[in-house]
């Protein structure tokens, strides 16, 4: 009987028909893809991408070279030297970070006590030489430079969670 | 103006050897020109039909999309024929002639309206399987010219194939010829009038004739699921592995157009082509252009062809390929013994007066 009830069930196409009624279900449904370049997806204020240093509102650097971001870095990416500045202030002389070896978890942010190494929103990044991979002090202050709206939007709205 | 056009139009109507050429030239232009754009717009709405169904967009960069058969048109215009230094030229270039030639020549007979046909032939039918079954010779030519495995493979399978289907396709038709009488096209349209409108159609006495006339259709043109003939996870592309640019476009064509074809055939032969669905007595029949949608009409055969041409690509977006040899125990074991059944139950309907044509 059940050898009977197949072979009719193979011969109407019923399993066929079920497999188009899959596809035609697709075929009205709201699509996923992105148009990239064009469009973006949402992302998240606790987003962490390219790194940054940032200022006060006064232009003095935050960072106080504690290299407590240093010590928490799991993948060893972070090599901070420091020195006494002419007003006698403790100061990073040497702030490199090997994007290359950075995992993006972002200890380096939630250790530091000033705020000041951050990761901003930035994906979209590429370098054209092997040894720009590791930047440089001055390069992440620029960076943060460029972004502090972002950055400090960003970490406003996240302020309550911290 | 109008008194030239008056002149021109009279001209073409007397029978003398050059008008009859240059009306028939006019004629087929006028099928081929559409069929050839109809054909680059089915490969966009391919492309965004497969996409949606895989939750994709498909083409939206050139023109909104609109504009990428063109794209994809000049890019193959464009590059560059590569002929294989082992390759028979002669016959690697008339293959995908061979292949075209028949697939456009097949429009003649198409009826799109009651007096809308080049030729009005009344072997029509007979041509159709003439012409259809010409195509698999551009193929073999094709796989055995390129001198390639990959490309004898493909046209060793697609002949075996083509050859089968041929046989199933052949009794789905004479299932038709059984009740309509005629090899005329335009005939069996016309037989397939009456009172009720949709129900008079074909479809409904002979359905396992329809459905495998469609399926054997899609075998035919080497189509999804049946394309063991390309099978690009197997043989890389089939027959056609070795062509590129303007002889690909040129298999290209053939194979779209076939498409469309085997979409018309099905529309005519088993739902009534040109007749409008509504029952005769649902149609009002004063002269007004407000109801001349819901009246017998080319659009309805357009329409009709369209829903095929969707399924085409519905098909192709939902299956997985057919092994070679379920290809082989379809065609033979299932096909054919059920046409074979059927094609005997028509003759019994029709001997019996249960299915009388044109009524």
């Amino acid at each position: 009987m059940n050898t009977v009830i197949r072979y009719f069930k193979s011969l109407l196409l019923i399993e066929l028909i079920k497999g188009l009624g899959v596809t035609g279900k697709y075929f009205v449904k709201t699509k996923y893809t992105v148009r990239y370049p064009e469009e973006n997806i949402p992302k998240s204020n606790r987003f962490r991408g390219l790194h940054a240093l940032r200022r006060y509102a006064n232009g003095e650097e935050r960072c106080i070279a504690c290299k407590l971001c240093e010590a928490v870095c799991p993948a060893l990416a972070i090599t901070i030297d420091s020195a006494p500045r002419a007003d006698g202030s403790r100061r990073t002389t040497r702030y490199d970070i090997d994007l290359f070896k950075c995992i993006f978890c972002g200890f380096c942010e939630e250790s530091c006590p000033v705020d000041s190494i951050v990761e901003t929103h930035v994906l979209e990044y590429h370098f054209e030489h092997r040894s720009e991979s590791i930047v440089h002090k001055h390069q992440l202050l620029a960076i943060g430079d460029r972004y502090e709206a972002e950055i400090a939007a960003a970490r406003a709205q996240d302020a309550a969670f911290r | 103006m109008m008194e030239l056009f008056t002149l021109v139009w009279s001209w073409l109507h007397t029978e003398q050897p050059l008008s009859v050429f240059v009306f028939t030239m006019i004629k087929i232009a006028l099928v081929v020109l559409p069929l050839t754009i109809a054909v680059a717009f089915y490969s966009l709405w391919e492309r965004k039909v497969i996409g949606w169904m895989q939750v994709r967009k498909g083409p939206v960069y050139v023109g909104k999309g609109w504009l990428q058969p063109f794209a994809d048109v000049f890019k193959l215009l464009f590059k560059e024929l590569v002929i294989p230094a082992k390759a028979n030229g002669f016959l690697f270039l008339l293959a995908p002639m061979l292949t075209l030639v028949p697939s456009f020549a097949a429009w003649a007979v198409i009826p799109f309206d009651a007096q809308l046909v080049i030729s009005n032939s009344n072997v029509g039918l007979l041509y159709l399987l003439a012409m259809t079954s010409m195509g698999v010779y551009g193929i073999i030519l094709a796989g055995w010219a390129s001198n390639s495995k990959y490309a004898f493979l493909g046209a060793m399978r697609s002949a075996a194939q083509v050859v089968s289907y041929e046989i199933a396709m052949g009794f789905a038709l004479v299932g038709v010829l059984i009740a309509a009488g005629s090899l005329n096209l335009s005939k069996i349209v016309l037989a397939q009038a009456g009172n009720t409108g949709v129900f008079e159609w074909f479809w409904l006495p002979l359905l396992p004739l329809f459905v495998i006339y469609f399926l054997a259709g899609v075998a035919e043109t080497n189509r999804a699921p049946f394309d063991v003939a390309e099978g690009e996870s197997e043989i890389v592309a089939g027959f056609h592995v070795e062509y590129s640019g303007s002889a690909f476009a040129l298999f290209f064509l053939a194979e779209y157009a076939n498409m469309i074809l085997i979409s018309f055939l099905a529309s005519i032969l088993f739902l009534g082509g040109w007749l409008s669905p509504f029952p005769q007595s649902f149609i009002p029949q004063d002269a007004s252009w407000l109801w001349l949608p819901i009246k017998d009409g080319w659009w309805w055969l357009l329409l009709k062809a369209n829903v095929f041409a969707f399924l085409y690509l519905w098909l192709r977006a939902t299956y997985p390929r057919y092994r070679y040899d379920q290809i082989m125990r379809l065609g033979w074991k299932v096909f054919i013994p059920i046409t074979i059944v059927w094609v005997l139950v028509a003759g019994v309907m029709v001997y019996g007066g249960w299915l009388v044509a044109g009524a």
